[in-house]
């Protein structure tokens, strides 16, 4: 699946929550599913400081796809990132660059994005394409 | 009990935000260490100053000049009451508890701290009472001393007076913890300070509402504090001084106001108050505070701090039922002020989730990662209450935080 069609599946299912205690629960489920990462990973550079919880991020090139791997000491921002990366992992640097980033916002969960709210999830979608970036310069480059 | 005319929801009434919705919730406001909610006197305050009287003060010779530097300069003399100073000219306006902190650490700094000097802070300190001592220090290559505090979250004072020595030159603290609501033993604070000759700022950003203060009888050489943790507007404060000191200090900011006489050869300087106040005033907010000083007056402290700790008392034994709560900061002498946590649940996830309730607490270091570290944790959850919070409202987050625990477990 394109990263488009991940984003529509996953506000497809979150369409399905009627109420905010239902949808939370489904995040909170989501975090708790999420590997945790190793703590070999956790380390000062894989952190992205944020105010509040801390996330971890921890990229990987495999073939010409990138891997996310993520951890978060706060349940609900890790379910966040569980989505995240179920969207974004797994796909090549330059289809994550191209990606118009939108789920979130319209599965109502804008607030935990706002720059204002400093949990580090903003700090890691910039990460996350950071990293993609890096990586398609590597891949040209080992290409030329 | 607060005494028999004490009226709450005579008090409600009149907090307009009280009645707002919050996600379809009625709103449980109980981040009032952060900044208390405003009655509708300063809301039409400011309003009325804007719309009715909006002019510069001190130098016009207007209608609308005279009103309202008459109102500004009638706050002065309002807070010179409030906080039993014995001139107006001891009260400067500032931006707020945090400026007049920085006013001091400037032009007191200046004039009194040289290499080798030391001053004494605490554990406890909000960050806007650490980093312009600790700016100084690097200015001046002077020493910054912390008193360290038990596991309640209280001042050693033992090991307060062991940091004394002959090149003890300033003491600040704060009169309440903002994260854990200690209240500490400013008097003593002050006195054995004044044995040795040196000199203490209060930072009362927490306690002005809530405790009774009388710069005099403290013997205070220096207090701040700030309008919006007081029910009145942001970007308006107080900082107290004794006359004698600001005197033999320098100014702190240059510009208009604050001159006497200006030429390009050499500039004389405004008396007191004036010479710490340069540039145009925050007139609208200043003049809108008055309506808060009123309110605070009129409902008085003593019951204000009896509804408080109503509050602080019952929540405490709520929340002592619930599994795995950890309380940080036990101390004997507090605020209602309650920090807590747990190891299995991050403060974020339940600020979230109780926010959907339509509740707001504060979770976080609270500007004190000294404090945090020293407590090996990342951060608390804290309620902290005003006048207009009630029972009925503890009852209704109590309620939502054993749902938000079973979500989260």
């Amino acid at each position: 699946m394109t990263i488009k069609e991940i984003q529509d599946k996953v506000v497809e299912e979150f369409e399905l929550f009627t109420d905010w205690t239902d949808k939370y629960a489904y995040i909170i489920e989501l975090g708790k599913k999420l590997s945790v990462l190793d703590e070999d990973y956790k380390t000062e550079q894989n952190i992205i400081k944020g105010c509040q919880s801390r996330v971890w991020l921890q990229p990987e090139l495999k073939g010409n796809q990138l891997i996310f791997t993520a951890d978060s000491d706060a349940v609900i921002v890790k379910g966040i990132v569980y989505l995240l990366i179920r969207v974004l992992s797994n796909h090549s640097p330059q289809d994550i660059l191209n990606t118009e980033l939108n789920f979130i916002e319209r599965i109502g969960l804008t607030q935990h994005l706002s720059p204002t709210r400093s949990n580090g999830l903003l700090a890691m979608v910039k990460q996350m394409k950071f990293y993609a970036l890096a990586y398609k310069s590597k891949l040209e480059s080992e290409v030329k | 009990m607060p005494s028999s005319n004490f009226d709450i929801e005579k008090i409600r009434s009149l907090f307009p935000i009280l009645n707002f919705k919050v996600k379809g919730k009625d709103l449980v406001y109980f981040d009032n260490a952060a900044t208390t909610q405003k009655p509708q006197a300063v809301i039409d305050g400011l309003s009325d100053y804007y719309s009715e009287y909006n002019a510069n003060i001190h130098r016009g010779i207007h209608f609308l000049a005279e009103k309202a530097t008459g109102a500004y300069e009638e706050v002065r003399i309002q807070l010179q009451k409030f906080l039993g100073a014995a001139s107006s000219e001891e009260i400067i306006f500032t931006r707020g508890t945090t400026e007049g902190i920085n006013l001091v650490a400037s032009s007191f700094g200046d004039a009194f701290i040289n290499k080798g000097d030391e001053i004494i802070i605490s554990e406890l300190e909000h960050h806007s009472n650490i980093v312009p001592w600790q700016l100084l220090c690097e200015r001046k290559k002077a020493i910054l001393k912390v008193i360290p505090i038990n596991d309640a979250g209280e001042l050693l004072i033992d090991e307060y007076k062991a940091l004394f020595s002959d090149k003890t030159k300033l003491v600040a603290v704060n009169y309440v913890s903002n994260a854990l609501g200690t209240i500490n033993p400013i008097k003593k604070i002050i006195d054995l300070a004044h044995a040795v000759g040196a000199k203490v700022l209060i930072d009362g950003a927490q306690s002005t509402s809530h405790i009774e203060v009388n710069v005099q009888e403290l013997d205070v050489d220096f207090y701040a504090c700030s309008a919006h943790k007081m029910y009145g507007p942001t970007g308006i404060g107080v900082l107290y001084g004794k006359k004698d000191l600001l005197n033999q200090m320098p100014p702190y900011q240059g510009g208009g106001e604050m001159i006497e006489e200006v030429s390009f050869e050499k500039t004389t300087f405004n008396a007191l108050p004036y010479k710490f106040e340069a540039g145009t005033p925050n007139i609208g907010d200043t003049i809108a505070f008055k309506a808060a000083l009123d309110f605070i007056e009129e409902v008085g402290v003593k019951n204000i701090a009896k509804q408080e700790d109503l509050l602080l008392q019952h929540t405490q034994k709520e929340l002592e039922k619930i599994e795995g709560i950890k309380f940080f900061g036990q101390a004997k002498e507090k605020v209602s002020v309650i920090s807590f946590g747990f190891d299995d649940v991050h403060h974020q996830d339940l600020a979230i989730l109780l926010d959907n309730f339509g509740i707001a607490i504060r979770t976080g270091h609270h500007c004190t990662q000294p404090l945090m570290k020293r407590l090996g944790i990342l951060g608390t959850s804290r309620v902290s209450f005003a006048v207009y919070n009630t029972i009925e409202e503890v009852d209704y987050f109590i309620e939502a935080l054993n749902k938000v625990l079973n979500m989260l477990r």
